[in-house]
């Protein structure tokens, strides 16, 4: 039996997100929300885990209500629960404070049964930063095992995980104790369709919210107050200088650049 | 617990990455980068070497511009694992107070950093583009790429210190080295159990064949969608042969299967700084600009006058790549053979 956290954050679908360069505002108006991508393949992995060994899978989220929606969605795919935490207090928390808050949610969870493992997406795509994970798992004093590409296994008796992570152009095949924190990539599964059923039963469940009041928590640590990181702009991404547009059939046109390519020794013989 | 005053935080530390032995490239990049803030908070710029056996990098970062190296050898650090890196760092930290602490935006860099400021209870700014010193606060000004790099962001760490941040690879330059600049060591020693580690690296599999080192290209030839089909690669193969160069893809190019993900540049894959980058039957998204800007030279190719590409490039070639691509290859194979006669 496994006692599973999966940790899903819902983001706007950042193709779409632009910069008005008059205000320097963000234009996120009609920008849909989604599940973030690669939390999406950690609800999956909870899943399968809990196919093969038996257990329960919670999917937890911090957000404003609307964030309900990416847990029903971990539902249909096979969630036994989720719990939503929501307070103007958490607004504006940085990766410090929001990994606070999902801690303290995940030893709560915890109190009831001991949690064996908690998922993360490898980063979220808006914020982009995947340093929850490694906040979570540091407060929690879990092993940490981030960028999963594959689980081998788990052995209940020694409290151990075998897993793969991707690293650059490497594999490593590493075992970690249990309580484990994973932060997953997408090579790690094929996302399931939800059957309808699942879909009907994650649409009418009910989704516990909490509040700070339901947690034990540090109001200095948490929101504004509790981010030690601040945003002190955001603007459009500035241009390269644009450059010179080289005239003539491609035959010319071809000459004359390598012609400059090579005699300012950019590209010379080798 | 007595509470030490930002004041007491001086002095900028770069994390010195290596794997086995073999140090990561942004090491230096990051003391070149650390260099520059160094000098401009007048204060001295210091290397972190964790790792068994790794003694032999102390000369590398000093001639890489460290004044400074504090080297912790133990066993335990041999295979990297988060939990003992992360407690030799933050206790680095703790007793020698750095007030800047930049670490590469690596997958071990970002498995660390998370941890390590986590653990200090300070802020973190991930995968920087730019760092800056405001003179007036002596703050660090930290500009970052957000929302899939439509938008960039400054952030700003004031309260709390070390203020500390992660930089891709190839987004810094490379720093001359200089031969023989001495700086000082300083050993650690920490006591580090095996049993702490919580976790066992059984094997580490390289993954053969593919283009591990397109970061470090001097040469790339990229093409996108534009392609219209795996054959018409042999083009840009043959160019590249030519050159001495690397393939590169846009997501479209690997989404259709032309190209395996390990050659995907831009946001969602490798950040590069080549001398030349060749953009062909690629139309500049930005997710794809932000990691290729910062290349020494673009050439774009496009059939399209309005492609965005050409705001970029520093030389652009408005036409069939099937036409212009050829002609290129046969241009540098004759003007290069001039060259060399
Ligand atoms: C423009 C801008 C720039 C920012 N830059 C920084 C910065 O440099 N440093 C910093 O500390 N903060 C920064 N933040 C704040 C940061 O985006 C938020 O703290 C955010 O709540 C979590 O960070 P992330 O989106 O990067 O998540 P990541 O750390 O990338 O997320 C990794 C995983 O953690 C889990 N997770 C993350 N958030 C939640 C959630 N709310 N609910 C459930 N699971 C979650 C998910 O499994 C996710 O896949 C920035 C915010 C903005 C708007
Ligand atoms: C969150 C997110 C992350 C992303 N990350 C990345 C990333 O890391 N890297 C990346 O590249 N993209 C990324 N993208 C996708 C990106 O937005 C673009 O969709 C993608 O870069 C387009 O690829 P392309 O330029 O090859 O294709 P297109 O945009 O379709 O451009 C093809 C170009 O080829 C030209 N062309 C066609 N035929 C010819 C011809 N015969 N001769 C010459 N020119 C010709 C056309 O004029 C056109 O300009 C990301 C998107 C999102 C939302």
């Amino acid at each position: 039996m496994l006692q599973m956290v999966v940790c899903v954050k819902q983001v706007p679908d950042t193709a779409e997100v632009r910069i008005n360069p008059r205000t320097n505002t963000l234009v996120r108006a009609g920008v849909p929300a989604i599940i973030n991508p690669y939390d999406a393949h950690a609800v999956e992995a909870a899943v399968q885990l809990k196919e093969k060994y038996g257990g329960q899978v919670t999917a937890l989220s911090m957000g404003p209500p609307q964030a309900e929606e990416v847990l029903r969605r971990a539902l249909g795919m096979g969630a036994d629960r989720a719990i939503l935490l929501s307070d103007r207090a958490f607004a504006g928390s940085d990766t410090l404070a929001t990994s606070y808050i999902l801690a303290a949610a995940i030893r709560a969870i915890g109190r009831e049964t001991p949690v064996d493992l908690v998922f993360c997406g490898k980063q979220a795509i808006d914020g982009d930063t995947a340093q929850v994970g490694p906040g979570i798992a540091t407060r929690l004093g879990f092993t940490q095992l981030t960028y999963v590409m594959a689980i081998d296994g788990v052995d209940l008796e020694k409290g151990q995980i075998q897993v793969q992570r991707k690293l650059e152009g490497k594999r490593e095949v590493i075992r970690g104790r249990l309580p484990a924190l994973l932060t997953v990539v997408k090579d790690l599964n094929e996302l399931r369709y939800a059957s309808l059923p699942a879909l009907i039963r994650a649409a009418r469940a009910t989704i516990t919210t909490w509040s700070k009041d339901d947690l034990d928590l540090d109001p200095a640590s948490i929101g504004l107050k509790g981010s030690p990181t601040s945003v002190r702009r955001i603007f459009a991404p500035p241009a390269r200088p644009g450059g010179e547009l080289i005239p003539g059939d491609p035959r010319q046109a071809a000459a004359i650049l390598v012609a400059k390519l090579v005699q300012t020794k950019i590209i010379a013989d080798k | 617990m007595t509470t030490v005053s930002n004041a007491e935080y001086r002095g900028v530390w770069v994390f010195i990455e290596q794997v086995a032995g073999e140090p990561a490239p942004v090491s230096w990049e990051l003391l070149g980068a650390g260099r520059q803030l160094a000098d401009a908070l007048g204060v001295e710029l210091a290397g972190v070497l964790l790792g068994q056996g790794v003694a032999g990098l102390v000369s590398e970062a000093w001639a890489y511009g460290a004044d400074r190296v504090y080297l912790v050898e133990d066993p335990v650090l041999g295979p990297y694992r988060t939990a003992p890196y992360a407690r030799a760092l933050v206790e680095l930290v703790q007793r020698y107070r750095p007030e800047i602490l930049l670490l590469g935006a690596t997958s071990l860099g970002r498995d660390l950093s998370g941890a390590v400021a986590t653990a200090l209870g300070t802020g973190l700014t991930a995968d920087c583009t730019g760092l800056n010193i405001d003179p007036a606060t002596r703050l660090l000004e930290q500009t970052r790429p957000v929302f899939g790099g439509n938008v960039m962001a400054t952030i700003l760490c004031q309260r709390h210190r070390p203020q500390m941040a992660t930089v891709r690879p190839r987004v810094m330059p490379l720093p001359p080295r200089q031969e023989g600049r001495q700086g000082e060591l300083v050993r650690v020693g920490i006591a580090l159990k095996e049993e702490e580690a919580l976790a066992t690296v059984l094997k580490v599999i390289e993954e053969k064949g593919k283009a591990i080192y397109l970061d470090r290209a001097e040469i790339i030839v990229a093409g996108g969608r534009g392609l219209g089909s795996r054959e018409n690669l042999r083009l840009l193969e043959e160019l590249a042969g030519v050159l001495g160069g690397t393939l590169g893809a846009s997501r479209a190019a690997v989404e259709a299967g032309w190209l395996p993900p390990e050659y995907q540049v831009g946001q969602t894959g490798i950040t590069v700084r080549p001398k030349v980058y060749f953009a062909i039957g690629i139309s500049g998204a930005i997710q794809h600009l932000v990691g290729m800007q910062n290349s020494e030279v673009i050439v774009a190719i496009n059939k399209d006058p309005e492609a965005p590409i050409f705001k970029v490039a520093t030389y652009g070639i408005i036409g069939d790549f099937q036409e212009v691509v050829p002609a290129l290859t046969e241009e540098f194979r004759r003007q290069l053979a001039a060259r060399s006669a």
